[in-house]
């Protein structure tokens, strides 16, 4: 891996008697894009704010661009840019004043108008903060976390409560940023954004790392196998499933059985099989790759938003 | 400083597009100006000046509420925070509030003065460079007030029942709507523990033509010594996070900011001469024209 760009070693966060975080290390790559991957209260937010500088760990240590968040001051924030996941901006705000009050304050400066064009805001430039949909209130966040060119961004959470569209057009420009080559630590509760978005994710939960890596590679070390989701009339002979030819687990999910399949033909013929030798029925049937909501539920036991 | 700068301008903006700051920071102490004269005035051309002074005060003291109200609803909304990320510090920010509220806060004084001048026939323009001094610290020692409350106040309800509270002192007890030469002895002397005191004072004073350049630039040290202290703590106590609390034992701090008005007053209790002067700017209203009677004001020095 080349030289990271985020370190983040052992951090330890208490909130009172709440455990947030213990002991959460991950490196970033420069040009990277880092997923944490998790249930809200798993500690992403905790763990981006330490690394934005905005909160202290209680033990442990953060390296960003070279510096310290907590010690490093301006020099710092020159450096990053950021979408948080609570904030606003004042309503009677327009939407170029906005762009061009925050790129004052910094020394390196994006033009307001190339990012109103590339945010499509152009529409909106003296549109009040007040009358912008969820969407466009968004993208305005991801242009003023440009207004500096930041070497590293931030992405809190940075589509949730949008519509499956906006959420669309957030992923596009995420992309876009990502063909650019810019370092992206991005949080999220979706399994598809971080797929689609990020180079690696680390899969946060109760304030640990409990996996980390390529989606291809968590997917694959999530026992490598296809899930053939099945409900049955009746229920199953107590472990007769596991028994089945490539199957290598069995789940119950939801009523349903899930069984990890390494040849998933040969495992739906012999489940036909059996199923008639008990005289059960098959009621649906789904042949699904494994996702890293699997991944998550094979290591917690638990669906990502339970 | 040069953050500060940028941000005044934009809030400047963003005020004048505030309807509730319009009324509240325009058209009502216009409002009151055009009540007083109406009603205590009584269309006497050499009211006008006493009755200006306490408009021009209330007019300057009014900036502590609406500040500190939108500094505690910008950090409930997040908006500080987004303020935290990039590379601005609080004194920046706060320094922006004073000015903006300053440059804010004049074209309403000088629409007071015109208006007093024009149609309520006032003579002349009484000691304007003294008016200006008093203005000028008055708006940002009573705008650091406001920061004060902000940063020892929790939420807006809390900020809302602190600014009711200050608020009614200063209103009903400096002068600025009640003269002071008609409240009790007692009142009087409590009425010198307070900023808005020396504000109406001065600003009376100065109006009126009355006031010594060694008078005004008392009031002036002592606004300002307000000023630098109730920043101070502002700045030390600022929270730009929602979540983050302040201690009620924190709050006593904001009793800080009022230490150089109580050294204050313990003097001019004992030694001072300024309830005499006070009492002379209010019947003089009474000899230019046919306001209430001043009753006998305590001699300070017993």
């Amino acid at each position: 891996m080349p030289q990271p760009i985020i370190q983040a070693e052992n951090l330890v966060k208490n909130y009172d008697d709440v455990r947030a975080l213990r002991g959460v290390s991950f490196e970033v790559a420069e040009g990277e894009v880092f997923g944490l991957l998790g249930p809200n209260g798993a500690g992403k937010t905790t763990t981006v704010e330490i690394l934005e500088g905005l909160r202290s760990p209680d033990s442990g240590s953060a390296r960003v661009a070279g510096l310290d968040p907590e010690k490093s001051g301006m020099a710092f924030k020159e450096k990053i840019g950021a979408v948080l996941q609570a904030t606003a901006l004042p309503e009677k705000l327009k939407v170029i004043e906005a762009l061009e009050l925050f790129s004052r304050f910094y020394s390196r400066r994006a033009n307001p108008e190339a990012l109103l064009k590339r945010f499509q805001l152009e529409e909106k430039r003296n549109a009040f903060y007040s009358t912008l949909s969820g969407g466009q209130k968004q993208r305005l966040a991801l242009a003023l976390a440009l207004v500096n060119d930041p070497m590293v961004l931030f992405l809190d959470e940075p589509t949730a409560g949008l519509d499956p569209q906006v959420r669309r057009e957030i992923y596009d420009i995420v992309e876009e940023l990502r063909r650019e080559k810019k370092t992206i630590l991005l949080t999220t509760h979706y399994i598809e954004e971080a797929e689609r978005l990020c180079d690696r994710v680390a899969i946060i939960d109760s304030g640990q790392v409990i996996a980390i890596g390529t989606p291809r590679e968590l997917k694959q070390t999530s026992a490598g196998t296809t899930r053939v989701s099945v409900r049955l009339a009746n229920p199953a002979a107590n472990g007769s499933l596991r028994l089945l030819e490539g199957v290598t687990d069995v789940r119950e999910l939801d009523g349903a059985y899930v069984l990890h399949s390494t040849q998933p033909p040969r495992t739906i013929v012999a489940l036909v099989k059996q199923l008639e030798a008990e005289s059960n029925q098959l009621e649906s049937l789904e042949i699904t790759s494994p996702s890293l909501e699997d991944v998550f539920i094979e290591l917690t036991g638990r669906r990502l938003r339970d | 400083m040069k953050h500060s700068w940028t941000l005044t301008k934009v809030r400047v903006r963003m005020a004048l597009r505030s309807r509730p700051f319009i009324f509240f920071s325009m058209v009502m102490p216009l409002g009151f100006l055009v009540g007083y004269n109406v009603i205590f005035g009584r269309g006497v051309p050499e009211a006008v000046p006493f009755l200006l002074g306490a408009v021009l005060a209330l007019t300057v003291m009014g900036s502590f509420w609406g500040l500190s109200m939108q500094l505690v609803q910008y950090r409930e909304a997040g908006i500080l925070r987004r303020f935290r990320i990039a590379p601005v510090d609080a004194g920046a920010l706060l320094g922006s509030s004073l000015l903006a509220n300053y440059f804010l806060v004049l074209p309403t004084v000088v629409v007071e003065f015109l208006i007093s001048r024009w149609i309520f026939g006032m003579h002349d323009w009484g000691n304007i460079l003294q008016v200006f001094a008093m203005v000028s610290i008055g708006a940002a020692t009573f705008s650091s007030f406001g920061l004060i409350v902000a940063s020892v106040t929790n939420t807006m309800q809390e900020t809302q029942v602190i600014n009711n509270v200050i608020w009614s002192i200063f209103l009903f007890v400096s002068g600025a709507t009640i003269p002071l030469g008609v409240l009790p002895h007692w009142l009087q002397r409590v009425s010198l523990f307070l900023p808005a005191t020396y504000l109406v004072g001065g600003l009376q004073g100065a109006m009126l033509g009355r006031a010594t350049w060694n008078e005004i630039g008392g009031d002036v040290i002592a606004l300002a010594v307000g000023l630098g202290v109730a920043f101070g703590i502002s700045r030390a106590l600022f929270r730009w996070e929602p979540e983050s609390r302040i201690s009620a034992r924190s709050k006593a701090w904001i009793l800080a900011a009022m230490v150089p008005f109580l050294l204050l007053g313990v003097w001019e209790n004992l030694y001072g001469t300024r309830l005499i002067h006070l009492r002379e700017n209010f019947q003089s209203l009474g000899e230019r024209g046919d306001a209430p009677e001043a009753p006998d004001a305590p001699d300070p020095t017993k």
